[in-house]
């Protein structure tokens, strides 16, 4: 005690501020040293001391889910900076753009930033997303965080879209337009929805301020409670999936390194070549605005952001119950239930299951890739059912036998491939993703470069 | 609480507390509703605001003869079109399509309304021609005062399809 007080004494007025910030170093550091050890301290209170040295090979993770963290920063701080100078009402929100990118200094970067921030970050999650689904890291224990990072998964993308309404012009007016529209085919509930959203029938004053409240204060507050919850369950499993190639014995940890510096040092390297990047595509590309939103015009062809146009697409196809409610209400079941379906632990860690998953895959990929825009065409120039069969309520002609026929060839291809090559669960399933995935990915390209004027297919 | 063989007086102790345990977990479930009611109430779109609303969206479209048989005259504030029909009657349609909610143009020369989002076309009546729009454009309440049309836009009325009922015709004088 009194040795200590003595040592305290002999220390100048900064170094016992300093002591009282970072107290428990006692002995005088060298800079350097205590520089590093000042960021030790933080850092290690997020994440491990050591880390299995084969979770930071790149083709792992590719970096994804540090990009996002660093979108989500950059967003933050973006966000906060446009909320300076922007206006949520119908009359003002448009002129407060301009006035932003015209007389605001680096205002049309900041906007830029938030702007492609934000779609990148969709991107990124979903690239995420996969890289999960193919490495099997949603098997025990990893199961909870499967459905944390589905959640997560939703609050962006809601994010963008309420986002999207913000600027005021035709393209978000109208966007949003048809995609509350959708929401009115929800059974029972949907208009309740809808008007709770939108704070009214149409599309006015109420849905921006909703909007903006939602986009600025609601989904920012989710993703700051689930990310932490995410990672520390990340922590919980005891790190990152280990990665192995498919004839690898399941092996044990391996060899562990340092996090500082070895994981840090990755992690950094991401994040300023990302955001070096960013402001890079920002200086260079301009965020699309076009004329303020006048509600009496729709243009020609309206669509809905890119990220809804595989559901808009779907649209096209499919009686809006089925397109807009069955089915996507069946794709979040299967993605919530997947890793209690598929719990085969001892596949986590291989890209695609197995060397036989990877086969089935491709064959999935390509077997939608041919079907796929088939029916696309074939729905488009050919089949007319709802014409043909004029007797019929849309509903069944439209709706319930292009379903019914979904389902079946989906499941006959479930049954054929798996019998074919006498495959595991995990390994049908990842075919069946593959195939939903592709098909899904397919409607998307469609709805956002082969749709034009008056939603006829055309060459882009 | 010394005594551990006692077991009665304990047992009416740890249902005691048991039993306010409950009583918490009850008024923080109540609060919970309470709490929900509130905020679900305070969102939903304001009553006064839609009543007042209401009062105010009769709209005069003008006298019988400004519009002739077969034709569609577009009125933007009140956000239909005033449309009438080979017979002469009058029908006000909504602009807003049934599908998605696009404001569906009137194109004089093939007669029909055509939405530009999904390409839906309704004829002059707002009944169905091509898919995907569900249903015929919604309707207005409309009523002839002294030879002038007269619309109600506050309440916009749903139907399946064309009815001859909701369509109005000047009464003649007899």
């Amino acid at each position: 005690m009194a040795d200590q007080e003595a040592i305290l004494k002999k220390r100048t007025f900064f170094q016992r501020v300093r002591h009282s910030i970072f107290p428990g170093q006692l002995q005088p550091v060298k800079d350097r040293e205590g520089y590093r050890w000042f960021f030790k301290t933080l850092v290690l209170h997020f994440r491990p001391r050591t880390v299995p040295e084969r979770t930071l090979e790149l083709t792992l993770t590719w970096g994804l889910g540090g990009m996002a963290v660093v979108l989500v920063l950059m967003l933050m701080g973006t966000g906060v900076l446009l909320k300076f100078v922007y206006e949520p009402l119908p009359e003002r929100a448009y002129e407060s753009i301009l006035y932003l990118q015209r007389d605001v200094s680096f205002g049309s970067l900041i906007r830029n930033i938030h702007h492609w921030s934000g779609n990148l970050l969709l991107i990124v999650v979903f690239l995420h997303f996969l890289r999960v689904f193919f490495t099997g890291a949603f098997h025990p224990p990893r199961q909870f965080n499967w459905i944390i990072g589905l959640g997560l998964f939703c609050t962006v993308l809601f994010s963008n879209f309420t986002g999207y309404l913000l600027p005021w012009d035709q393209l978000a007016f109208w966007a949003v337009t048809i995609c509350c529209g959708m929401l009115e085919y929800i059974p029972g509930v949907g208009r309740w929805i809808q008007n709770l959203i939108m704070g009214g029938s149409e599309v006015g004053p109420s849905t921006l301020s909703n909007f903006y409240a939602i986009h600025t204060a609601i989904l920012p507050g989710f993703i700051i409670l689930l990310m932490p919850f995410h990672f520390w369950r990340v922590r919980k499993a005891g790190g990152l999936v280990i990665p192995r190639a498919p004839e690898d014995e399941v092996t044990t940890r391996g060899k562990s390194v340092n996090t500082i510096p070895d994981l840090i040092v990755r992690e950094l390297v991401v994040a300023l070549v990302l955001m070096a990047f960013i402001l890079v595509f920002s200086t260079l590309f301009n965020a699309p605005l076009e004329a303020k939103a006048n509600p009496g015009l729709s243009p020609n062809p309206t669509k809905a952001p890119w990220y809804f146009s595989g559901i808009q697409e779907m649209l096209m196809h499919f009686h809006p119950f089925f397109s807009l409610f069955i089915i996507p209400v069946l794709i979040v079941i299967a993605l919530i239930s997947l890793p209690y379906i598929d719990d085969e632990s001892s596949t986590a860690g291989v890209w695609f299951v197995s060397l036989k998953g990877r086969k089935m895959a491709v064959i999935a990929a390509l077997t939608t890739a041919v079907v796929t825009p088939i029916g696309i065409l074939a729905d488009e120039y050919v089949i007319d059912l709802a014409s043909r069969m004029n007797s019929v309520p849309p509903f069944i002609s439209n709706g319930l036998i292009p379903f019914v026929i979904l389902l079946v060839g989906s499941f006959g291809f479930y049954v054929i491939i798996k019998r074919k090559y006498a495959a595991t669960n995990s390994e049908s399933i990842q075919a069946l993703f593959v195939l939903f995935l592709v098909a899904f990915l397919i409607f998307t390209i469609t709805g956002i470069w082969f749709r034009g004027a008056g939603m006829k297919l055309m060459w882009p | 609480m010394t005594e551990k063989g006692k077991n009665p007086p304990n047992s009416t102790k740890t249902s005691r507390r048991s039993f306010f345990t409950k009583l918490w977990i009850f008024l923080g479930v109540i609060a919970f509703i309470e709490f929900i009611g509130v905020v679900t109430a305070y969102l939903l779109p304001g009553r006064k605001r839609e009543k007042a609303a209401i009062l105010g969206t009769i709209i005069d479209a003008g006298p019988v003869e400004k519009f002739p048989n077969e034709s569609v005259t577009a009125f933007i504030r009140g956000k239909f079109y005033l449309c009438r029909l080979k017979d002469g009657g009058f029908l006000a349609v909504s602009r807003k399509c049934t599908h998605l909610g696009c404001t569906v143009p009137w194109l004089d020369k093939e007669k029909k309304f055509v939405c530009p989002c999904h390409a839906s076309a309704f004829d002059i009546s707002g009944e169905v021609i091509s898919p995907p729009a569900p249903r015929a454009l919604d309707v207005y309440h409309l009523y002839i005062e002294n030879n002038i049309v007269k619309v109600d836009t506050g309440k916009r009325i749903k139907r399946s399809g064309f009815r001859s009922d909701q369509v109005v015709y000047v009464k003649k004088a007899s």
